[in-house]
């Protein structure tokens, strides 16, 4: 009965194999898990699921499955009072407080409850999972209670199914982007070379060195390997990036500690002929672009951070920018950087269904050769893959 | 042989979703891979199951510079080149010079032992892909002598992560996964419990509370873990700090005592500085 169960998960995009699904069945036939679903649950993600951001995927696709079996006891959430005002005090504003008291707290109470009863009846429908939505008076999508563990000790637990409160949701994917998640995604972008002082003994160069000296030792040192990848970075400054600073700080905060090699410059919208390194000087301290250029070699690889979203008048005309008079357009300068470092890529923090609508993105992305990514831990992960490609 | 079973610890918290994933390795003899938040207590897991079945515990601990063939055995070709240099006699002897890695003195043992593989994704790419054959036939070849040692007990095998790399798919077929999640309040109570059985009732609520506070905090670049708050309330016991000092009696926001065991970054504590600052104009 279970293949169905298999096929089910590869169906929804989990990468199982048969050999993990053979596993599983051995466990069951020596009996590992318990007879409960909530065992059975557990064994299978041990067995199937080797990565947690799967693990919401998982609960989802489980969930599909075996919503028909549903004779479980205690299916049905039952809510203490005291926790669903908890509840409503936390998610609430005070304005929005001040209006839903005028309602009355047992009217309100009652319509939180239905929200949820409702909510809880959509998702056994097989639906995706509906947040309360912005016209609701609860005010906050993020108040499905299914996020938060209801009920106190495990006794109680299988009050609710345990992956239908998809604990693990906000580990997909593309949705969190701390500057460990990054840093991890930079790492990609490692090259080890041997540089520096000889500390290590180079056990083959030895060999080799005595036995040319006629099995007399002489021993060879050799440097330890050290990440030798040399990034410059260029970041888009102010304007319509403001909505993007925190990204974009822990991306550079990120990037500081995994690059020894790190350059960094700043612009604004657009590359031009001058850059700066600190934004309190900006007007008084500019390195000339080509100066960059010409200091450091081709050997480095050029990421720019930008949204990229200006008028398209900055990219394609001389005098284009809106803050000072240039000879150039953006687009020949940029246009120079590429030319100097092949590997390159840009980072955008818009989200990319949002590039088709934006004339300067797409102009942008012609001009960099399709090499645009978004600044999501996934874009990120592409963006290192095609900077480590041979160039 | 009936199979030995791990039921948690006195010193260590399971929640029953761990502890089917260490019974499911343990029965079916498979590496366990864990993962989770830094301070979740994932090589404690090792020590603990260890501890409880009675069990020696080998560690391997990985570093960048960590080959797989570590593990297995190093042949000290220099010690044996010196000394071919000064005619000593064990030198004819090529065994002499195999140095036993982890895991060739797990797969000799006596007895069944628990192997802890740690921070597995520090170690080069490659690192884990190099293993696969070891860990799952439980056998290995050494070419200097030409024999071949198999396990005479398979270990129990446990290997952590911080994710810093991705592990090869191969690799991961081959284990059992878990990823511990961040306790919630009652497991974290228990964690506490366990560790501090004599603390007071009200000092343990207050600082569980701060603590929790703290860990909603939005923006903070590294949240307090379960093990950052088991040194701090040990700081709270050692200078005895009252419980009100946790709660400032006007219901005032306060800084915390002793926060910087919980905040570990200057950035952080600034944050954290401000935002009490705003709270108190606010009231």
């Amino acid at each position: 009965m279970l293949i169905d169960f298999f096929l089910h998960l590869k169906a929804r995009k989990l990468p199982v194999s048969t050999r993990e699904f053979l596993t599983l069945l051995e466990g069951l036939r020596e009996h590992v898990c318990g007879h409960s679903i909530d065992d059975f649950y557990h064994f299978a993600r041990a067995c199937l699921v080797k990565d947690e951001s799967l693990y919401d995927r998982f609960d989802q696709a489980f969930g599909e499955y075996f919503k028909g079996v549903s004779a479980i006891p205690g299916l049905e959430v039952d809510l203490p009072e005291e926790w669903l005002r908890a509840m409503m005090k936390k998610h609430l504003t005070p304005e929005e407080r001040a209006k839903l008291e005028k309602l009355g707290w047992d009217k309100l109470m009652d319509e939180f409850r239905k929200r949820l009863a409702e909510q809880k009846g959509r998702h056994q429908g097989g639906s995706k999972w509906i947040g309360t939505g912005g016209s609701s008076p609860f005010g906050n999508s993020g108040t499905h209670p299914e996020g938060i563990r209801v009920g106190g000790d495990s006794a109680n637990r299988s009050a609710v199914k345990v992956w239908e409160k998809r604990e693990f949701r906000n580990l997909d994917d593309a949705v969190e982007l701390g500057t460990r998640n990054i840093k991890v995604a930079l790492r990609r972008l490692r090259r080890f070379a041997r540089e520096g002082a000889a500390e290590e003994l180079d056990l083959d160069g030895t060999i080799a060195a005595t036995a040319r000296n006629a099995g007399w030792l002489d021993l060879m040192m050799r440097p330890e390997r050290h990440n030798a990848v040399k990034v410059l970075l260029f970041l888009d400054v102010g304007g319509s990036m403001d909505d993007h600073v925190r990204v974009c700080e822990e991306l550079f905060s990120a990037c500081r500690l995994e690059f020894k090699h790190l350059e960094y410059f700043y612009f604004h919208n657009c590359v031009y002929e001058g850059v700066w390194r600190d934004n309190a000087r900006r007007h008084r301290e500019r390195t000339p672009l080509l100066d960059v250029i010409h200091k450091y070699g081709p050997d480095y690889k050029l990421i720019f951070v930008g949204d990229a979203t200006m008028s398209p008048y900055e990219i394609l005309h001389p005098h284009g920018s809106i803050e000072h008079m240039n000879a150039e357009s953006g687009a020949t300068w940029l246009r120079r950087l590429l030319d100097a470092y092949p590997a390159a890529a840009w980072l955008n923090p818009e989200p990319e269904r949002l590039w088709g609508y934006r004339q300067s993105i797409q102009l942008i992305h012609e001009i960099v050769g399709g090499r645009m990514y978004p600044l999501t831990l996934e874009g990120l992960a592409r963006a290192m893959q095609g900077l480590s490609k041979k160039h | 042989m009936s199979q030995p079973r791990f039921e948690g610890s006195r010193n260590y918290v399971t929640t029953p979703d761990l502890m089917l994933a260490v019974n499911a390795a343990i029965r079916l003899q498979r590496p366990l891979l864990i993962k989770g938040e830094p301070g979740t207590g994932k090589t404690m897991l090792a020590e603990e199951v260890a501890a409880a079945l009675e069990l020696p515990l080998l560690q391997w601990h990985i570093k960048s510079t960590t080959k797989a063939q570590q593990g297995l055995y190093e042949y000290d070709a220099v010690s044996r080149l010196r000394d071919s240099q000064l005619g000593d006699d064990r030198v004819k002897d090529i065994g002499n010079y195999i140095v036993k890695g982890v895991l060739w003195q797990a797969f000799e043992a006596e007895r069944p032992t628990v192997v802890l593989i740690d921070e597995i994704d520090k170690a080069d790419i490659e690192f884990p892909n190099d293993l696969l054959r070891e860990l799952d036939r439980m056998e290995f070849h050494v070419y200097e002598t030409r024999q071949t040692i198999q396990a005479r007990h398979r270990p129990i095998v446990f290997i952590t992560s911080n994710n810093e790399k991705e592990l090869p798919d191969a690799f991961l077929r081959r284990c059992f996964f878990h990823y511990i999640k961040f306790p919630d309040r009652d497991t974290m109570q228990r964690i506490v419990d366990v560790h501090f059985p004599g603390i007071r009732k009200e000092l343990l609520r207050e600082a569980l509370e701060v603590f929790f506070g703290l860990r909603d905090i939005p923006g903070l670049k590294k949240k307090p873990s379960t093990s950052e708050l088991i040194d701090w309330l040990k700081l709270l016991v050692a200078e005895d700090i009252p419980p009100e000092a946790l709660h400032s009696p006007d219901g005032k926001a306060a800084i915390p005592p002793l926060h910087g065991a919980l905040l570990k970054n200057e950035q952080d504590v600034h944050l954290f500085e401000r935002l009490v600052h705003m709270a108190r104009l606010n009231r």
